[in-house]
């Protein structure tokens, strides 16, 4: 079933009286299938960070609407808005500003929990609320003892764990990954994209996995949707997009995919 | 692709010293806190350590130059002024007022500039452009001006005077507060907390607050320094704090007349002042640089 | 042959408030002339600290050089005059950064700062600058040239930028060129373009590059030898074919199997 769904979402910035602004989203309608990796592909300037923004109904469309589990999110009161929110989640892209600097993991785990369950606040659910967070570091693969400590002391790779364990505070359906490897040394990648696919399978969830890095989305998305200058140029299963893409520009893209194969390399004038 | 554990990368660190043994090296620092440390301790007990009561008249001993001086006695160690007040006494005593009247003018400007350089930074709009124009009005009065009118109308007191430097320096703060704000409403974390769906006054208070504290308390240490020196300007204009009351800054509207004949009476209050002011400054630049590399080092 | 550019057994350390790090422990490698030599780490490696020991650029207080020489031209550039390490300086080594937008001065327009660069390098006179401004900007592959070199830097893409750093750096015609990051803030595309320039450049002028990069991929892409770097010290150098195919190193094959491949097939 479709569980986030935009239809003709149009985002314009700036101008006045209807002259000059940009356009960063222009008329892009895509479905997201419960369950699913799907991924967002762009290069700067293609707008898939605004894409998203939209997505998560951080900022209202120009045109067009976003769809939750078949409620337009425009038409909603704050207190419907933020019962949708708790299904839907987000992981950003830069560990070290990701997270309050000031605030304690535990803390900065516990917030959609304090946020959104009344009953978390105050003395008596203070207990409940270490174990839950306990619980959640459990499941991104850091020790529990972690919680006293600030976002300043880990490297970002574990950073990036806290804040999955954040998402997933919530159970949220689906969880939104603005470029969450980008920022890491390959090495952690690996690690973090592991983490990613376990959860997924063991949690049910539904992944947007927003990347510029072609050979990581390879390895994660089941659809791919291409972006260029605010344009949705091509949707499709993610092998069929990469065996044989309809696009012009989606080649070029693939082509300057640097491939760590010296003997492939398509720059290498040297004689081998 | 199966995870791999990789060596540790980072390059090899050798950790030579404790962030507070870091300051302590620097001398300067160390002074400065050490006078203000002996500023406040001396305000709070001023009683037991003032060798003299500050008011107490004694016209035998006027006008007594300070005890290393051929005319001083050591019982009067800065001399003493026109109606054989003790000078030490008077300095001791008046540091309170001006500690105080520096703390609270900082603290009640510091709340309001804050409150309103959060609420303009964040929300923005209309609401922040009116409050910036207010903060731009203010701004161009000169202060003193601003405080003596507001002064003459209320009347004078200490409290009057902390009420008028607290609503006259709030502007500082506001701006500096807005500007950090203006770019830490742009950082993902904000982003974050919105997509959970806090709320925006919980933003405010729980993730943009704790992260202005620190350009905050700059501003605030500043503004104790001028608020102290505010405060010595309505005394001597004779529109502070009622006269019972001991000041530096009626102390040198005192000792002006006597500035070629008695310079002690005026340069000893001109001097603590000017310590003061100079401590609380590089006081604030070494608190600020001890609780800021733990938060923000990567 | 005798190498153009000798590193051997660099350390540099940073002397912070709190700690010391030892950022480059005893480095040594080669560069010779005409190559493309790739030095690749992870974060903290310790490659741009190196990198920048080349030019003595590292700020110097909080960075000392422990130990070590960095030859060039039967020279030691750590400890050559202030008057000699202006005269390499663009000269015979030239370096360019990640970010272009940092090293470019935004309120001056693109022809105008390399048209300076020009008359610093060359001694030209300013008339003699503008002519070799076009043919400059031209030859990093920006075609619209007159127009763009009226322009300012915030007006120029990514890639354009980072093209002119390049026309900028090449000015002295140095005998190497250290490319630090060049492409890491580049889009995909972007990024295969300026790799194209830099080898086509390395290849016209007989240049020496010292490539540092995290990528593999980019290292496959244009290297000829690889310098691999962990923790400051140096864990393995190669042949880029010999590398890829028979890692000597564990960490060298950790790094391998991590790196995402894409497959077209």
């Amino acid at each position: 079933m479709t569980l986030l769904e935009a239809r003709g979402l149009r985002k314009e910035f700036g101008g006045r009286r209807g002259h000059g602004g940009i356009v960063a989203v222009d008329d892009v309608s895509l479905a997201v299938e419960e369950g699913e990796t799907f991924a967002l592909v762009g290069e700067s300037g293609s707008g898939k960070t605004t894409l998203t923004r939209l997505l998560l109904h951080l900022m209202e469309p120009t045109a067009g609407s976003v769809l939750f589990d078949g409620e337009d999110l425009s038409g909603l009161r704050p207190a419907q808005l933020r019962k949708v929110r708790r299904q839907m989640q987000v992981v950003l892209q830069d560990p070290y500003s990701s997270m309050n600097p000031r605030m304690r993991v535990t803390d900065i785990v516990a917030e959609p929990l304090v946020t959104h369950e009344p009953a978390t606040r105050g003395h008596r659910g203070r207990a409940g609320l270490r174990d839950r967070v306990g619980e959640l570091l459990d499941a991104v693969g850091m020790p529990a003892e972690v919680q006293d400590r600030y976002p300043h002391e880990f490297s970002g790779g574990q950073r990036q764990r806290i804040s999955i364990a954040r998402a997933l505070a919530l159970n949220p359906r689906l969880v939104v990954l603005d470029e969450p490897t980008s920022a890491l040394d390959v090495s952690v990648q690996a690690q973090v994209l592991d983490l990613l696919a376990d959860l997924q399978r063991r949690l049910n969830l539904t992944y947007v996995f927003v990347s510029h890095n072609l050979a990581v989305v390879q390895q994660v998305a089941d659809r791919i949707a291409v972006m260029y200058q605010g344009k949705l140029l091509e949707v499709g299963p993610a092998a069929q997009v990469f065996r044989s893409p309809r696009h012009e520009y989606t080649r070029s893209l693939l082509d300057a995919v640097p491939n760590p194969d010296p003997r492939q390399a398509k720059r290498r004038q040297a004689v081998l | 692709m199966t995870a791999i554990t990789m060596p540790v990368k980072t390059p090899a660190r050798v950790r030579t010293t404790s962030p507070l043994r870091a300051v302590l090296r620097n001398k300067l620092a160390l002074v400065a806190v050490a006078v203000l440390a002996v500023m406040l301790l001396a305000a709070v007990f001023a009683p037991l350590i003032a060798p003299h009561d500050p008011n107490a008249q004694d016209l035998l001993v006027r006008l007594r130059p300070p005890a290393w001086m051929s005319a001083g006695t050591s019982d009067h160690l800065l001399g003493t002024d026109q109606l054989g007040r003790d000078l030490l006494s008077r300095l001791i005593y008046g540091s309170r007022i001006s500690l105080l009247v520096g703390a609270s003018a900082a603290v009640l400007a510091g709340i309001i500039g804050a409150t309103i350089g959060l609420v303009s930074g964040f929300l923005g709009g209309w609401f922040d452009r009116i409050l910036m124009r207010i903060a731009d009005v203010q701004l161009a009065f000169p202060s003193i001006l601003l405080a003596l009118a507001i002064v003459g109308f209320l009347g004078s007191g200490l409290w009057y005077v902390i009420i008028v430097l607290g609503f006259t320096g709030w502007v500082s703060y506001a701006r500096v507060v807005r500007a950090e704000v203006l770019s830490l409403r742009s950082r993902e974390f904000v982003t974050e907390a919105r997509a959970i769906g806090v709320r925006d006054s919980t933003i405010m208070r729980r993730h943009l607050l704790p992260n202005v504290l620190a350009p905050l308390a700059t501003i605030g240490t500043l503004h104790v320094a001028a608020a102290i020196v505010a405060e010595a300007s309505l005394s001597y204009l004779g529109m502070g704090v009622p006269k019972e009351i001991v000041t530096w800054g009626a102390m040198l509207a005192n000792g002006q007349l006597y500035l070629g004949t008695s310079w002690w009476l005026a340069v000893f209050p001109g001097l603590a002042l000017m310590c003061t002011a100079l401590a609380v400054n590089i006081t604030g630049d070494v608190l600020r640089d001890v609780a800021d590399p733990k938060a923000y080092r990567r | 042959m005798k190498p153009l550019l000798s590193i051997e057994e660099l350390s540099v350390d940073f002397r912070l408030d709190t700690e010391t790090v030892h950022a480059v422990d005893r480095v040594s490698f080669a560069v010779e002339e005409g190559e493309t030599l790739a030095v690749v780490g992870e974060s903290g490696s310790g490659k741009t600290a190196t990198a920048l020991s080349v030019l003595r650029l590292n700020p110097e207080p909080p960075c000392v050089y422990s130990g070590g020489r960095v030859v060039l031209g039967g020279r030691d550039v750590l400890t050559v005059s202030e008057k000699d390490l202006r005269g390499i300086r663009g000269n015979e080594v030239a370096m360019i950064f990640q970010d272009p937008m940092s090293s470019l001065n935004p309120l001056k327009r693109v022809g105008v700062q390399i048209g300076e660069v020009l008359r610093r390098h060359q001694g030209a006179t300013r008339a003699e600058a503008r002519q070799a401004v076009l043919p400059a900007l031209r030859e990093a592959g920006i075609s619209d040239a007159e127009r763009r070199a009226g322009q300012y830097p915030h007006q120029l893409s990514g890639g354009l930028r980072q093209r002119v750093m390049i026309a900028m750096a090449l000015i002295g015609r140095p005998k190497v060129l250290i490319a630090d990051e060049p492409t890491t803030a580049l889009d995909v595309t972007v990024q295969a373009q300026i790799l194209d320039l830099l080898a086509d450049l390395g290849q016209r002028h007989g240049m020496a590059i010292v490539l540092i990069t995290h990528d593999l991929g980019v290292v496959a892409e244009v290297a000829d030898r690889v310098v691999v770097m962990n923790r400051g010290e140096v864990v393995e150098t190669g042949d880029v074919l010999e590398l890829f195919d028979h890692p000597a190193q564990e960490y060298t094959r950790a790094l391998l199997r991590a790196t995402p491949k894409l497959e077209l097939t």
